[in-house]
């Protein structure tokens, strides 16, 4: 009994030791507990206000731009997306594996984010993908609900309703590059809905499309999931630009064009604004402003058709005869009257050299009016050699030819080439000649223009003012100061131009206009693509048909309308159309029916589409039937072989035709 | 209806320490609102499953205190043994299937014998210093017992490696071998040998309890990995401030920037929202089930009964400990439950019945000691018929 009393006295002391150990333990968790709440609490407080609120910027919805009647040309569109933050989520390909369950991604979508990943600050976000639509949105957000890093956007994308005609003059948008982020290192850069303009319009206005981001504050949980948005700054949209473009105009052309290779500019003579700045075949500027698939853009590269050059403006063409209207100018310029008239017999021989006409017979003796009307090289060849070739160079540069224009919005335009003694001397270092005087006078040699240059050159022409092109509907319009040659005499160039398409033996009499009162003048031109040989000449030049496509001569023309006021400028080339009589010179016609006549281009152009489909259908029926044909040769052949005493059936077994 | 209250069952179901029911029933139910709170108002998936368990883990820990204390006496080495069993067939089914593997499936329940043997383990030493005389507790002879039964769920349990339940083990047998009057050198000279050797034993260590150790050390080293929970908890704890945020206010938890917010950092949880005063309510109530835990070990009669009831009070005690140290910052993270307020069956599995033992030894202490109608049981009734007649009839 004693013993256990002593066992139960140890246990009492030794319970109270411990028991106070409790106590002081637990004194010291309340206290702890009071220090973290009382004394660190403000600063813990604030730390877990800045776990839940994130600061977010919202990139401002880009400017719209609007044709000249204000239909709309590049909108926004809403859309349904999906942001990834890789650094919360891990493992980027089990996410993107997960993503990919809902929305589907290619092989190559998949590198491309590894790769812009890889280029990604600490929590940079990373755009999965853009247009989603609604289901894949509603699934990501229910399915993946607690997927961290992931997070479902409503956006905006970039539309484009005129589709492909507007393609190369809007130009398209897509994400700021490292280089454009290192130079500016403004974090709106980083923002994965936020666009700038890639090319066209859409890059040389992008200081006015940009608009200012807004703010917002959003509670956001430990896996970056945004759970509410808190309050918010609105973002100030970029401006609403008003362009100088005819909606319908650009579209109504494109679909005439097809997938011919071709390039229209149509300038206001009054104003210098663009009415059609169209080059065709393009992209679909929706898909290039989303992300540019590499498989496609491979193709459109290696495409002959070069849906991928902006023809209109960065397309450099050899101008053919329509710069014989810059030669006639050049001599009014020069004080050479128009009425002076000049020989031809077919040839003009310099220094025991001959330069042919296009006719043999020559045409006789051709004024300037008439020299311009059937294109008489001759005349052309003794004008240049009377003035000048510095006359005529000088003449291109004040019709617009050689020089890109500071005032329009579109980046990259080129300039060119109007050779001279001085640009010879550079380029090549040889002297200038003779030669190159009368190439150049009827638009061959050295000389390279833009569909662009072309237009402008017209304006000027038809409107006897040094017209600027311009494509903001709002700007002021400056006037412009007239061209430094009598107009009577201006009017004589017109005039040839008159005869070009409405006279007798006009090179371009299939593009007189069927409108009462409203006639048509231009010049056509066409370019040689291909040099030919000495050799080839005697034994005959090839007729274009009988060449493939990319051999082909250029085609090219330059008109106005209507011819007693002058209103409306155009140019036309159609690469490889063969000559500007023969593919050109319809576009133009339709352009202008088009724009005095809506009823009967719109009327045309069903017709041609028409014929178009019939065109495609047969020749769709007799690629079907060769193939028949040729599968039943080899069929015959096949049955004749094993079994020459076959039976002789009316048709082919049908076995025998699948092999 | 008095006849069937005196009779002999329902006088023992009603003869309950009722305050401390309500007090394992408030902390639970507190626990259950936390909860509730953080699935984000909503009893699925947690709370409406922790309530259920209370109810009838209490049923259980009621049932478990109706048995006398001499049965867990008898019952102790057995229950040592079967615990000891489960743990070794636990590890060959673990080498088995080739992983780790810490419970056994009995088909009904996932049943986990490390848990079970927090429990044999104090019974069974207990019931060794019933029977050993004070001078020989120091002694190699009356010490080589305690420290196999000690040694041998440790060993089996750091071949898992499961070094919580290791620790747990030895800070249970450590306290039940000074509570039965180990000479008090018995600890000074390991407890210095061991903070000499912490160095080595740390060398031991797997790499991500290394990191633990070395988070909690400096847990601004690494705040979004492994220093992350650490910081957040802290956060949580202090952000409540006095009173809290309020009842399903609490950002840290609902937008999951506290880790495991419904088991292990439950208190922080529960901070968020309540505050210091919250806190104070918890910490106040396992107070009270530690100091009647104390209060039963001091009037128990016995060696044995003594030992039980203050070893489980401490065992509860170290639990809530480690878990409140670790969301508080003060120890390194470790898989500790808060008992009774953390999601999990395992853990309730454990503290219920522990706290029925207890309950079973305060009935015994009051029927020795207590007064008379209550101490005496089923003799009470006599003794209530001998009082003198209560005036009873219409004139009253």
């Amino acid at each position: 009994m004693h013993a256990s009393r002593l066992q139960q006295l140890v246990f009492e002391r030794r319970a109270l030791l411990l028991g106070g150990l409790q106590l002081l333990a637990g004194g010291l968790l309340l206290g702890r507990m009071g220090w973290l709440a009382l004394r660190e609490g403000e600063m813990l407080a604030a730390a877990a206000e800045s776990n839940r609120v994130a600061l977010r910027l919202v990139p401002p919805r880009r400017g719209l731009l609007v044709d000249a009647t204000g239909l709309p040309l590049a909108v926004n569109r809403p859309a349904y997306g999906v942001e990834l933050v890789p650094s919360l989520a891990g493992d980027l390909d089990a996410a993107l594996d997960r993503i990919g369950r809902i929305v589907p991604l290619s092989a190559e979508e998949r590198a491309e984010l590894r790769e812009t990943a890889k280029g990604l600050g600490g929590s940079g976000t990373l755009r999965i993908a853009s247009d989603i639509g609604w289901d894949a949105y509603a699934a990501l957000n229910v399915e993946l609900a607690d997927m961290a890093g992931l997070q479902p956007v409503r956006t905006y994308i970039r539309h484009y309703p005129g589709g492909e005609p507007f393609a190369h003059a809007l130009g398209y948008v897509g994400r700021p590059t490292r280089e454009q982020w290192q130079a500016r290192r403004d974090p709106l850069l980083l923002h994965p809905g936020f666009r700038i303009g890639k090319e066209g319009l859409e890059r040389g206005l992008d200081q006015r499309l940009v608009g200012t981001p807004g703010a917002e504050r959003v509670e956001v949980n430990a896996r970056g999931r945004v759970l509410r948005q808190l309050d918010s700054r609105p973002d100030t949209p970029g401006e609403t630009v008003r362009l100088t473009i005819d909606r319908g105009l650009q579209a109504h052309l494109g679909a005439f064009l097809g997938d011919e290779s071709a390039s229209v500019v149509v300038i206001d003579c009054l104003t210098g604004g663009i009415k059609c700045l169209l080059s065709m075949p393009a992209f679909d500027p929706d898909v290039f402003s989303n992300r540019i698939p590499s498989a496609l853009w491979k193709a459109m590269q290696e495409d002959e058709r070069k849906p991928l050059l902006p023809k209109a403006t960065q397309g450099l063409y050899v101008p053919g005869s329509t710069f014989k209207l810059v030669t006639a100018l050049a001599a009014l310029a020069e004080g050479v009257p128009p009425t002076d008239s000049v020989g031809c017999g077919g040839r003009y021989t310099v220094g025991g050299r001959s330069w042919h006409c296009h006719r043999r017979g020559g045409h006789g003796t051709v004024a300037m009016e008439r020299a311009i009307a059937v294109s008489c090289n001759v005349f052309f060849y003794a004008t240049a050699r009377r003035i000048g070739n510095d006359a005529v160079a000088r003449m291109a540069r004040l019709l617009g030819l050689g020089q890109t224009y500071e005032g329009l919005p579109i980046p990259a335009l080129r300039a060119g080439i109007v050779p001279d003694a001085a640009w010879l001397r550079r380029r090549h270092d040889r002297d200038w000649s003779v030669a190159d005087t009368l190439n150049t006078a009827i638009g061959q040699g050295s000389l390279f223009v833009s569909p662009l240059q072309l237009a402008v050159m017209t304006a000027r022409i038809a409107s006897g003012r040094i017209v600027e092109p311009a494509l903001l509907a709002d700007a002021p319009k400056p006037a412009f100061p007239p061209l430094p040659i009598p107009p009577d005499w201006l009017a004589v160039v017109r005039a040839g131009m008159r005869e070009v398409v409405n006279g007798p033996g006009g090179t371009a009499r299939s593009a007189r206009l069927g409108i009462e009162g409203i006639e048509l003048a231009g010049k056509t031109g066409t370019a040689q693509v291909r040099i030919i040989t000495a050799a080839e000449r005697r034994r005959g030049v090839r007729r274009n048909e009988s060449l493939p496509w990319r051999l082909r001569d250029h085609g090219l023309f330059v008109g106005f309308a209507p011819v007693d006021q002058p209103r409306y400028a155009i140019a036309v080339v159609v690469e490889h159309g063969m000559s500007g009589s023969r593919a050109a010179a319809p576009v133009a016609r339709q352009a202008m029916t088009y724009i005095f006549d809506r009823e009967r281009a719109e009327a045309g152009l069903e017709r041609r589409l028409a014929e178009r489909e019939r065109r495609r259908r047969a020749a769709e029926e007799a690629a079907r039937r060769a193939a028949e044909e040729a599968a039943r040769a080899a069929a015959e052949a096949a049955g004749a072989a094993p079994s020459p005493a076959g039976p002789a059936g009316g048709s082919p077994p049908a076995g025998a035709a699948a092999p | 209806m008095t006849g069937v209250l005196n009779a002999r069952w329902p006088r023992q179901l009603v003869d309950q320490p009722w305050g401390i029911v309500l007090t394992v029933l408030a902390l639970g139910g507190f626990g259950g609102l936390v909860l509730y709170s953080a699935a984000g108002g909503s009893f699925a998936p947690w709370a409406g499953n922790h309530l259920l368990r209370l109810a009838v883990l209490s049923g259980l820990m009621l049932a478990v205190g109706l048995a006398p204390p001499a049965l867990w006496f008898r019952l102790a080495f057995p229950f040592y043994g079967l615990a000891l069993l489960a743990l070794v067939l636990v590890e060959t089914m673990g080498a088995i299937s080739g992983g780790a593997q810490r419970w056994l499936d009995l088909g009904i329940i996932r049943f986990q014998p490390s848990e079970l043997m927090k429990l044999a383990l104090v019974l069974a030493l207990a019931r060794v210093y019933q029977f050993l005389p004070l001078a020989y507790v120091g002694r190699l002879q009356g010490l080589w017992l305690p420290l196999l039964l000690i040694a041998l769920p440790v060993g089996l349990v750091m071949l898992q490696p499961d070094l919580d339940s290791a620790l747990t083990y030895v800070a249970a047998g450590v306290t039940l071998m000074f509570l039965a009057g180990l000479p008090i050198w018995h600890f000074l000279v390991p407890g210095a040998l061991l903070a000499a050797s912490l160095p080595l034993l740390f060398q031991l260590l797997h790499d991500y309890q290394k990191a633990r150790i070395l988070i909690f050390l400096d847990p601004g080293s690494d705040p979004l990995g492994a220093g992350y929970h650490i910081t957040q908890s802290k956060i949580a704890i202090g952000s409540g401030g006095l009173t809290g945020k309020g009842f399903l206010q609490g950002s840290q938890s609902h937008l999951a920037y506290l880790p495991e917010p419904h088991t292990d950092f439950i208190f922080a949880t529960m901070a968020e929202e309540w505050g210091l005063l919250g806190g104070l309510a918890v910490i106040a109530g396992y107070g009270i089930l530690f100091a009647w835990g104390w209060r039963v070990a001091f009037a128990a009669a016995g060696t044995f009964q003594r030992l039980v009831a203050g070893g489980l009070t401490m065992s509860l005690f170290y639990n809530v400990l480690i878990n409140l140290m670790m969301v508080m910052g003060l120890a390194p993270v470790a898989g500790l439950p808060l008992p009774l307020m953390s999601y999990g069956g395992s853990s309730m599995l454990t503290v219920m019945p522990a706290l029925g033992i207890l309950i079973g030894i305060d009935r015994e202490n009051r029927r020795r000691a207590g007064p008379p109608e209550l101490a005496e049981g089923w003799t009470a009734a006599p003794r209530l018929a001998n009082r003198p007649a209560r005036p009873t009839g219409p004139d009253a």
